[in-house]
């Protein structure tokens, strides 16, 4: 058994599970309250990179449509047009079970999401001086020049499900490293800049984080992208988990200790 | 009860919000003003789009020339005044972006009287720290009519106004004709149309809801910075 994560490292983990959890679902919430996308300094309308409505359908019936950059498809049931609470139909953009609160609440949402978004942003800036001051940040999380010149074959092992054994074991490796520099130093300020971008306040004392983006329209569809982005690394984050040891991933994230054979 | 507790520590993070980013973000800062060039094409007409009071559809069969705005509560000397009266105080226009809280943001060009100009005759008494405004629109499915208020340091902000015209334009009805509240730096909710009325008060918690605005009443924040 090998002592793999420090304490600071496991808190800040799981404080930022609950924080993506609940920013996210409560984040759906305040997108369905006008649930399409836009580029530039105001909103444009008719011209919506995304958008999810609700159109009759050949039968009379409602549909639930997405249109993506001019296309449209027919998600009813998913987006658009889903279940409400009851069981009839309701025009929506995400349904029920992806938001925070599950009803249409626009005001709770955003309740949520400012407090998590506090918790999140705290957290964050406290692994960051963590990781700068106590090493973490060169010990574990920048590849080594060995490690970056492996990187094909990295990326070879883990397409084959095989994963670092043994002595190899001890340390991240190198996807593991570059994903998790992406997110931290990456993802997390980006998804904060943009949401900062939102608010027509901090605009007035800080317009460069209007022009960094492109406006304020653009900012609300990069802060969008840059959710999904967090739900793409967290599925393929928990899929590793599950391929590569369950239980002793799992361990070692709560208690610290990691087995290695 | 464990819901309302829960739902205070939730509601903790508007004060923490409003106090951090007074901090970082000084109130006088202007919010960008853009050209003709990028206003909206269409400005999406928000809340109510036309009035149902019959005191309302009354004032505006006659153009609004009987509308008075009504200007009292912790002044020395309350007044009213006409939309010709308005209209002959010192204006400013403004092409600003206004951002709703659904999401969506138009750019529009406003022309008005900076709030701060129009409260200064009425010598403001040193005890009042909000400025409540009264409209006559109700929101559909509400019992009473829309209301709304800012605290002093935003009244005297110089991109708060209350704006006659649009985009040159006498203020059309859909956007709170006669007279609406425009401010720089916060979200639609709080920009007041067809105003009735402005009181300075001490406090809100004892008018209507008790939360200082007709959204605020039904859970959305009074500090609509963000």
């Amino acid at each position: 058994m090998i002592y793999r994560h420090t304490l600071p490292v496991r808190i800040a983990h799981w404080v930022n599970v609950a924080c993506l959890v609940i920013l996210f679902t409560s984040g759906l919430g305040i997108f369905n309250a006008w649930p399409a996308l836009y580029w530039g300094i105001r909103t444009q309308f008719n011209q919506p990179l995304l958008a999810m409505y609700a159109t009759p359908g050949p039968s009379g019936q409602p549909q639930g449509v997405t249109e993506i950059l001019g296309h449209s498809f027919d998600t009813t049931g998913w987006l658009g047009l889903s279940s409400a609470k009851n069981g009839a139909p309701v025009v929506r953009g995400f349904p029920r079970w992806t938001t925070l609160p599950r009803s249409l609440d626009l005001a709770h949402s955003r309740r949520w999401h400012f407090f998590f978004a506090w918790i999140f942003v705290i957290n964050g800036v406290a692994y960051a001086l963590y990781a700068l001051i106590g090493k973490h940040l060169w010990r574990n999380l920048l590849p080594s020049g060995q490690q970056l010149r492996g990187i094909g074959r990295t990326v070879w092992d883990h397409l084959q499900l095989r994963f670092p054994k043994g002595d190899a074991a001890r340390h991240y490796n190198v996807l593991q490293k570059l994903s998790y520099l992406v997110v931290v130093f990456g993802l997390g300020p980006l998804i904060v800049a943009t949401g900062l971008a939102m608010s027509p306040w901090i605009d007035a004392a800080y317009p460069f984080l209007l022009d960094i983006f492109g406006g304020r329209q653009s900012a609300r569809t990069i802060h969008f992208l840059a959710a999904f982005a967090f739900l793409a690394f967290l599925l393929v984050h928990v899929a590793m988990v599950l391929l590569s040891g369950f239980w002793n991933n799992l361990r070692s994230m709560i208690t610290g200790w990691y087995r290695t054979e | 009860m464990l819901l309302s507790g829960c739902q205070r520590v939730l509601d903790s993070a508007e004060s923490l919000t409003r106090h951090v980013q007074e901090a970082v973000a000084p109130r006088r800062a202007l919010s960008r003003e853009y050209t003709e060039a990028d206003l909206s094409p269409h400005f999406k007409s928000n809340g109510t789009h036309d009035p149902a009071d019959p005191e309302y559809q009354a004032l505006a069969r006659n153009a609004f020339k009987d509308w008075r705005l009504e200007l009292g509560g912790l002044v020395d000397r309350p007044m009213h005044l006409s939309l010709a009266e308005l209209r002959a105080m010192p204006s400013v226009t403004q092409i600003t972006r206004q951002d709703c809280v659904e999401g969506w943001s138009c750019i529009g060009k406003w022309t008005g009287v900076p709030l701060g100009a129009l409260l200064a005759p009425l010598g403001v008494q040193s005890k009042a720290r909000y400025v409540m405004f009264y409209c006559f629109d109700t929101v559909e499915g509400a019992s009473e009519s829309y209301y709304e208020s800012i605290d002093i340091a935003e009244a005297a902000h110089p991109q708060t106004i209350l704006a006659y015209a649009m985009n040159d334009q006498t203020l059309p009805i859909a956007y709170g004709a006669p007279l609406r509240l425009r401010l720089g730096n916060q979200l639609g909710y709080k920009m007041a149309k067809y105003l009735r009325g402005i009181e300075l008060v001490e406090s809100f918690t004892l008018i209507r809801g008790g939360s200082g605005g007709f959204y605020e009443d039904n859970g959305y924040e009074w500090y609509a910075g963000i």
